[in-house]
């Protein structure tokens, strides 16, 4: 599960950014892939599609929400944490 | 052709308040209509909290065969156009009634009622609908009931600019009887959002406050919708003055521009060659400007920019005037907003008092302008801008002045 949900993740962040998934590694910060503000909600949504899931995450204050996305990595770890919480 | 336009007479329906009076107490008085949102699949809902017209019953206003025809944002254009004109007085005959019309914002339309009838064939399966959902549902449908209504005759139509169509709408007026064209126009804006599917494309955005609009306050958490109508009638100067009219505010100058970059991210020199136009066309100084009803949506990135905007616009004067963002209490009311936003205009001109910007928290070093913060002020105010920057990158700044 683990390895699919990375796989995922990388797909989704690697089609925001319109780059190659190969490109997309654990430690890419999504901002320096060129994902904007409009890009992180659009990829937060393609995540609750994909796997069933609310992302807790306010654009207006990101920095509140409870989800790390300082990198693919983060967001990997932040996905498997509430698929675990929210399809027990 | 240049003529003065001057505003004589103003009607509303919103989460504040039925009429003007009731609005201008709740906005005097600082109280916020914002609370727990009473709509169909509110359960299937993340956002359940806006600033709705609670308690409103349709039958008590119109009578079967006008709710066949009425969705409830043409019900508040009809309401709220009700006042305007009767506190206006005027009666639209012969040449006049060629001479007068109606231009109206509104961003969703009949939004309610396409929520009903999408529901009734999707979801319920009927494959049969009112045979006037066309003609309620679309966004020209409450400008025209008003010309209906009121016999105008002359040039109406509606503008759709999102969050600032209201002020396109009266700016558009304007135009129209200062350059001659019309001596009389009804005009402003009418919104009915909330309903299901209204609230869930805007939870999509992620823009949306769970808890309350705070606008400029440094623990803002997005925006609260509203809904409702503001109308207004304007006229010539010479034309009210000659009947001797009541005068509630002269709208001196409008200015319209383009962001030209981002769909959704405000730009800073969009919002200051709005509001620098509007300035230039009345003919005021920065000094002038006691009160700047502000866009203040309570989001991240417009009350920040917005901030930069007026310090950039008016340098030192920046320090000396009020702004305010009254979303905080009436919603932000989209299509409609502007138009009921006027009204805080019009009491700061008339009466002396600036609306508060209400659950105010803690200052925003980006946000360092003097926002009125929860509670009405006395102040003397001659002249004063209402702002408005939509999605799109579309602004529009009216500039009024008490006469």
């Amino acid at each position: 599960m683990t390895t699919d949900i990375r796989t995922r993740v990388h797909e989704i962040v690697a089609e925001q950014a319109m780059i190659d998934t190969d490109d997309v590694t654990d430690a890419s910060v999504p901002a320096d892939l060129g994902i904007d503000s409009m890009g992180l909600v659009e990829a937060i949504f393609a995540i609750e599609e994909a796997f069933d899931i609310q992302v807790p995450f306010n654009a207006n204050e990101p920095a509140a929400s409870d989800f790390d996305y300082s990198s693919v990595g983060a967001i990997v770890a932040a996905v498997e944490r509430l698929v675990a919480e929210q399809h027990p | 052709m240049t003529r003065r336009v001057v505003i004589t007479g103003a009607g509303t329906i919103n989460a504040l308040g039925a009429d003007v009076p009731a609005t201008l107490e709740a906005l005097r008085e600082g109280r916020s209509a914002i609370g727990e949102l009473d709509i169909r699949d509110v359960d299937r809902l993340m956002i359940r909290i806006g600033a709705q017209v609670a308690g409103y019953d349709e039958s008590a206003h119109f009578n079967r065969q006008q709710i066949a025809l009425y969705d409830r944002y043409t019900q508040f254009a009809l309401l709220a156009a009700g006042q305007a004109l009767t506190q206006a007085g005027l009666v639209f005959e012969g040449a006049l009634a060629a001479r007068s019309g109606v231009i109206l914002g509104t961003s969703g339309g009949g939004l309610n009622t396409q929520d009903e009838n999408y529901r009734a064939v999707y979801e319920d399966g009927k494959n049969r609908v009112h045979p006037f959902v066309v003609p309620k549902l679309m966004n020209n449908a409450a400008a025209a009931h008003l010309s209906m209504e009121y016999n105008l005759k002359g040039p109406s139509f509606t503008v759709a600019t999102a969050c600032a169509s209201s002020n396109h709408a009266i700016g558009q007026a304007f135009q129209f009887i200062a350059s001659g064209m019309a001596d009389v126009m009804v005009t402003g804006g009418a919104e009915a959002m909330l309903c299901f599917g209204g609230v869930k494309a805007w939870e999509g955005l992620r823009v949306m406050s769970r808890d309350t609009c705070r606008p400029f306050c440094a623990t803002r958490s997005g925006m609260v919708q509203g809904e409702g109508a503001g109308v207004f009638v304007l006229e010539d100067y010479d034309h009210a003055r000659a009947r001797g009219a009541e005068i509630l505010a002269e709208v001196a100058g409008i200015a319209m521009t383009s962001d030209a970059s981002d769909i959704v991210m405000p730009s800073r020199q969009g919002a200051e060659r709005a509001m620098a136009g509007a300035l230039a066309q009345a003919g005021l100084a920065t000094s002038d400007i006691g009160y700047i009803n502000a866009h203040g949506t309570g989001t991240a990135a417009n009350d920040k920019i917005e901030s930069a905007a007026v310090a950039h616009v008016f340098g030192a004067d920046a320090d000396r005037l009020a702004i305010s963002s009254t979303k905080s209490m009436h919603g932000h009311c989209i299509g409609a907003t502007g138009a009921i936003e006027l009204l805080a205009c019009i009491m700061a001109l008339r009466d002396g008092v600036i609306a508060p910007t209400a659950n105010w928290q803690e200052p925003d070093p980006e946000c360092a302008l003097d926002i009125v913060p929860n509670r009405a002020r006395e102040a003397r105010v001659t002249a004063c801008l209402s702002n408005a920057f939509a999605f799109g990158g579309m602004n529009a700044v009216l500039a009024l002045k008490a006469v």
